[in-house]
């Protein structure tokens, strides 16, 4: 074993060829050139009691290990209502998993593992999602039908999520163009997977029932950065109407992303905005690098309907492969199965994504569709190589190659082995049309990983438990007028008010401004300040310290009067904040001990400055012209805080050194 | 004239004219609420005559409000065809053969607009094509013998149905199979105990507890576990196969006279009461749980005895129901009653003249209990005593739904009184049983901690 740098040159070598660059260093232009275009599909929990079609507690999650029952599932694919099967469902299918769901009686009925019918929709969570349909500024539908959208991966009980929809065709406004919306649906939120491993897959059902609504726009995001500014704000809109839920996954991103001449491809479960841009950007080269290769392969087979890849049983001794995954595999009595891919030779290592090759692709659909574990296979362009030069000889012969092909050696149970072979096929035919239709799963570091087949509209079928909605006028015009402030005037109320705009995200994301309002109208504070005291001495505490229990945004209403109550100057809220932050059960009375404030007369701090001034000027050593200021703000600050504005003590202690300065 | 219209009427049959619009039509429709595009689909006739029912391209469907439309237009038509892929179900040499009788319900099933609900589908083609593994298990034929909701289930049916199953193993088939809607399943399985007996196949009942167009439905599995009963245990008795626990992990077979329906929406909803249900059931084993059954035989004898009196009834008692509800059955050429008693057996004072002019006129009265489980003891107390004195015959622990059957299928055959109580008191397939073993009864309660460490093993 060693590096094959051979196979590292030719991963760097197609990497020029792709012309990936990093994204902060790809102009604009690039993407126009690509062709890129990109849409979204935003999640968002609504903040309500109960879940959405049952009247289970929402909102409650227990650990992992805590449960009380457990149950196993399977699901099977059935029709849609067009009468024909959907491709996601028949792979899912093929799988063969073992769902296993943990319930918690708690938050668990026999609703949620759908051994009850569902109970009429949470009138609540239907209010606060026709609501945000206003401020999307949708075409509200006449009646409500709930339809049932499968999912065979097992993430629901049912095999289907139950979701309607709202409105459709809206649009929001960016800072240079408008982004057009498809839709906006009601849903039920998933379960949360503990574990996927082999055939066993097992899910948490606290999350399940949970109502959602999901704003999907149209592919009109040109630029990774577009992406992102319409994710922001669409999650501030859904905040600031104040009745959803925030924290952890409680908003939930899924990103689509197509290039001239690739497909549509949805990156699933991107929990953090900030991870937007460089998923889209790796997204968009991936989709360019498949084109380059099936260019290259297109030129190379001539027939490509008769291209076939060969499979064979390893039939040599591989006892001296000092590998674990294939001592493992070997010891559990798995079969090594040797695989040639004609004219597939550099295809394997070719470059997809940063660290990424066309091997990670069959990788990772051997671990979905045929439940192997990764890592799953070894490769003939591998840059860590496995297989000794005889071994090598040995395989050759076994699969008779030619120098233009690539081999495969993966390991598996026996049972696993027809889908693994059928997967490995078809990954490769699809590497013949390009970019294959699929659902990617969002990594940490901006890379994408294989997570099904894209559903089509295939999946959908009327819910025959519930029959439909009607939605009257008179319903809307009273939800309409319980309407939160547009999040387009909330952004001019923050010019208006001269908030600086690196607050903005700061106050929108966690629905500030009505907070801001209140403590404006009724403590007679600058909205300046109060923004500033949020967004950036607040955001700031919350970087540094980890409080006992959540603190609570409307305790700096009750901090602020305190100050104005006993006469305080604010300055000191800069010391208050961390101590209330960490434990917002204290006194503030207390709060004020923990500093060691005392309460001055002004004029008797102000008495001090003339002999600091004199005791400075005996010590003093340093030619620093502002030396002496410095050093008598430092002895005051202590007795000064809270007492008299720092600035007005400056100013003073400034006037009188400019006086006495002749010395 | 074909019904271009399905299922709209009032206001929206009237838009949909004044447009020109068909159902299945692609339409373009301009509202008062913004423009929507889709496909027109058919409405269930029961929902109201305000919206229209569009298919977007998204695949959802909404409902646009007739009142707010102010221009439809037709650009295309695409008309859906809800069918399940037929294939040929294949025939495998030396595998055994099982007959499955359709009558409905839930098993085999698919959607129908006109309700918008789903109504029952099936052929062994379409079967197949969506549980392939059944031709695994045996080679199966089917026949369609009705398509009704097992709660239209009644006397011809359940004397069809006996005589087709006489006639398939007077043929030589190796085990026989029921798909019914799971509602009255244990009703028809107890008559076809009574109506068939001494069969020497299986006679297996199943259905499912959530339709098989959802893809978590038990309907598949129930199949394959109660074809794998029919082809391969050597049960010969007429038995319900339905879920154990609510996880798809095995079948039980339940003894057609001792299982009932227990959970209104539960996979797991049968259970065998006052006694074990016979075996367990997975997709390649049988595991037998109780020992004296009978056992499959190679003959091809069998009887049928397709005998009902539809005029037979169950009487639910509650505290002061009044005389009255007997009288009107005697007025109305009622032939037999069934009582469900409280405790032990009972019912109150004021309905002991009209059970004594019960006896006068030779309608028999079998009393049974509504606790479902436990015998009837009419010894214990004098009401039951006095009871016992105006003709009521405790029917021991044959439960109410068993009970009314049997009556039925007795005062078929015969209006002697002494014949009836014979046939009705003699057990002729468990529906009473001697003793009700210790394991007979258990329903376990939640939130006891024993209780709920098992649960937290054991997958309820």
């Amino acid at each position: 074993m060693g590096k094959d740098f051979k196979s590292e040159k030719k991963f760097k070598l197609s990497k020029t060829k792709v012309g990936y660059t990093p994204r902060t260093k790809t102009p604009l232009k690039t993407y126009k050139e690509l062709g890129f275009m990109s849409g979204l599909e935003v999640h968002q929990q609504l903040n309500t009691k109960e879940k959405l079609f049952c009247r289970c507690p929402a909102g409650l999650y227990s650990d992992f290990d805590d449960y009380d029952a457990e149950l196993i599932r399977h699901m099977r694919p059935t029709l849609s209502e067009m009468g024909t099967y959907d491709g996601t469902a028949l792979m899912e299918f093929r799988t063969k998993k073992n769902i296993t769901y943990r319930i918690k009686n708690e938050t668990t009925c026999t609703y949620d593992i759908d051994d009850t019918p569902p109970f009429p929709i949470n009138r609540e969570a239907l209010d606060y999602a026709i609501q945000i349909a206003f401020q999307l500024k949708l075409n509200i539908v006449g009646e409500l039908h709930i339809t049932r959208k499968q999912y065979l991966d097992g993430s629901i009980p049912t095999g289907f999520q139950r979701t309607a929809i709202i409105g459709i065709e809206g649009v929001i406004p960016l800072k240079k163009k408008k982004i057009r919306i498809i839709q906006l649906s009601i849903e039920e939120d998933s379960c949360r997977e503990v574990s996927d491993i082999g055939h066993e897959r097992i899910y948490q059902t606290d999350r399940l029932g949970i109502p959602l609504i999901e704003t999907v726009t149209y592919p009109d995001m040109k630029t990774p950065d577009e992406v992102l500014e319409a994710a922001q704000y669409i999650r501030f809109l859904n905040r600031s109407s104040g009745k959803v839920r925030v924290g952890i996954g409680a908003g939930r991103e899924d990103v689509n992303v197509s290039i001239t001449g690739g497909t549509r491809v949805e990156i699933k479960g991107v929990s953090h905005n900030k991870w937007i841009p460089e998923l889209t950007h790796n997204e968009a080269f991936r989709q360019k690098a498949l084109l380059i290769i099936k260019k290259e392969l297109n030129k190379r087979i001539l027939d490509l309907k008769k291209w076939k890849p060969i499979f064979k049983n390893v039939d040599f001794d591989v006892s001296d492969i000092e590998y674990t995954p294939i001592k493992e595999a070997m010891n559990n009595g798995w079969k090594l199965i040797a695989c040639n891919l004609p004219d597939f030779k550099d295809i394997l290592s070719h470059f997809l994504q940063p660290g990424k090759t066309f091997a990670d692709e069959l990788e990772g659909r051997l671990k979905v569709i045929a439940c192997l574990e990764k890592p799953n296979f070894v490769y003939s362009e591998d840059m860590n190589p496995v297989f000794s030069e005889s071994l090598l000889r040995q395989r050759k012969k076994l699969l008779n190659c030619k120098s233009n092909d690539a081999q495969i050696v993966f390991w598996a149970p026996q049972e696993d082995i027809e889908t693994a072979c059928e997967t490995i096929e078809e990954r490769c035919r699809l590497a013949f049309e390009g970019v294959p239709n699929e659902t990617r799963k969002a990594l940490k570091d901006g890379t994408t990983i294989f997570e099904r087949v894209l559903p089509g509209a295939d999946r959908m079928y009327p819910d025959t438990d519930s029959a439909p909605i009607p939605i009257e006028d008179e319903y809307l015009e009273k939800l309409r007028k319980e309407l939160p402030v547009d999040l387009v005037d909330r952004l001019k109320q923050l010019k208006k008010w001269q908030v600086p705009e690196d607050c903005y995200q700061y106050i929108l994301r966690n629905n500030l401004v009505p907070e801001i309002e209140r403590i404006n109208n009724d403590l007679k504070i600058s909205p300046k300040y109060i923004a500033t005291t949020f967004a950036h001495t607040l955001k700031h505490i919350e970087g540094q310290l980890i409080p006992d229990v959540p603190f609570l945004y409307t305790k700096i209403y009750e901090i602020f009067k305190f100050i104005i109550e006993k006469k305080l100057s604010f300055d000191i809220v800069k010391s208050f904040l961390p101590v209330i932050y960490l434990y917002s059960q204290m006194e503030f009375e207390s709060v004020l001990n923990s500093l060691e404030f005392e309460s001055y007369k002004e004029e008797v701090i102000l008495k001090n400055v003339s002999s600091l001034q004199s005791m400075f000027t005996k010590i003093n050593k340093s030619k620093n012209p502002l030396a002496a200021e410095k050093w008598i703000m430092g002895n005051l600050r202590p007795i000064a805080l809270g007492n008299i504005p720092l600035q007005k003590l400056n100013a003073f202690v400034r006037k009188s050194l400019s006086k006495g300065g002749a010395k | 004239m074909i019904d271009i219209f399905k299922g709209y009427k009032g206001d929206a049959v009237e838009i949909l004219k004044k447009f020109n619009i068909r159902v299945w039509g692609d339409a373009e429709i301009k509202t008062t609420r913004g423009d929507f595009s889709g496909i027109i689909l058919p409405r269930s006739e029961n929902d109201d005559d305000k919206h229209i029912v569009l298919k977007l391209v998204t695949g959802y469907n909404v409902g646009i409000n007739v009142g707010t439309i102010t221009d439809m237009k037709e650009i295309g038509y695409k008309e859906a065809h809800y069918k399940i892929p037929e294939k040929k179900f294949p025939f495998t040499e030396g595998q055994p053969k099982v007959k499955l009788f359709g009558t409905g319900g839930t098993i085999a099933s698919r959607l129908d607009y006109r309700t918008g609900a789903v109504i029952p589908a099936f052929s062994p083609g379409e079967l197949y094509g969506a549980v392939p593994e059944l031709a695994d298990i045996c080679n199966l034929e089917t026949e369609k013998l009705f398509a009704v909701f097992s709660e239209n289930m009644g006397p011809e049916q359940y004397k069809t149905l006996a005589i087709a199953i006489g006639k398939e193993i007077e043929k030589g088939i190796d085990g026989i199979i029921i798909g019914h809607g799971t509602d009255t399943l244990h009703h028809t399985a107890a008559i076809l105990s009574f109506m068939i007996q001494d069969s020497p196949v299986p006679i297996i009942l199943v259905g499912s507890q959530r339709s098989s167009d959802r893809p978590s439905s038990d309907a598949a599995l129930n199949l394959m576990h109660a074809a794998t009963a029919a082809a391969q245990s050597d049960i010969a008795e007429v038995m319900v196969c339905m879920f154990g626990p609510t996880s798809d992990e095995y079948g039980l077979l339940h003894q057609g006279t001792r299982v009932r329906k227990m959970h209104s929406s539960y996979r797991s909803t049968f259970r065998t009461i006052g006694d074990t249900p016979i075996a367990t059931v997975t997709r390649d084993k049988i595991t037998p749980i109780k020992q004296n059954y009978n056992r499959r035989r190679d003959d091809r004898k069998v009887t049928i005895l397709p005998y009902f009196e539809e005029k037979v009834a169950l009487l639910y008692y509650y505290p002061n129901m009044q005389p009255d509800m007997i009288y009107s059955l005697i007025d109305n050429g009622y032939k037999g009653i069934v009582i469900a008693g409280t405790g032990l057996g009972h019912v109150n004072k004021p309905l002991y003249p009209a059970i004594k002019k019960c006896q006068e006129l030779g309608i028999p009265i079998f009393m049974t209990v509504q606790t479902l489980w436990g015998y009837v003891h009419m010894f214990v107390y004098d009401t039951g005593r006095d009871l016992m004195n105006y003709g009521i015959i405790p029917a021991e622990n044959m439960l109410p739904e068993v009970a009314i059957v049997k009556l039925s299928w007795a005062l078929g055959q015969t209006d002697d009184m002494e014949k009836v109580r014979e046939l009705m008191m003699t057990p002729i397939a468990n529906d009473i049983t001697k003793r009700e073993p210790y394991n007979g009864y258990l329903i376990y309660q939640g939130g006891i901690p024993e209780v709920e460490e098992f649960i937290k093993k054991v997958h309820k």
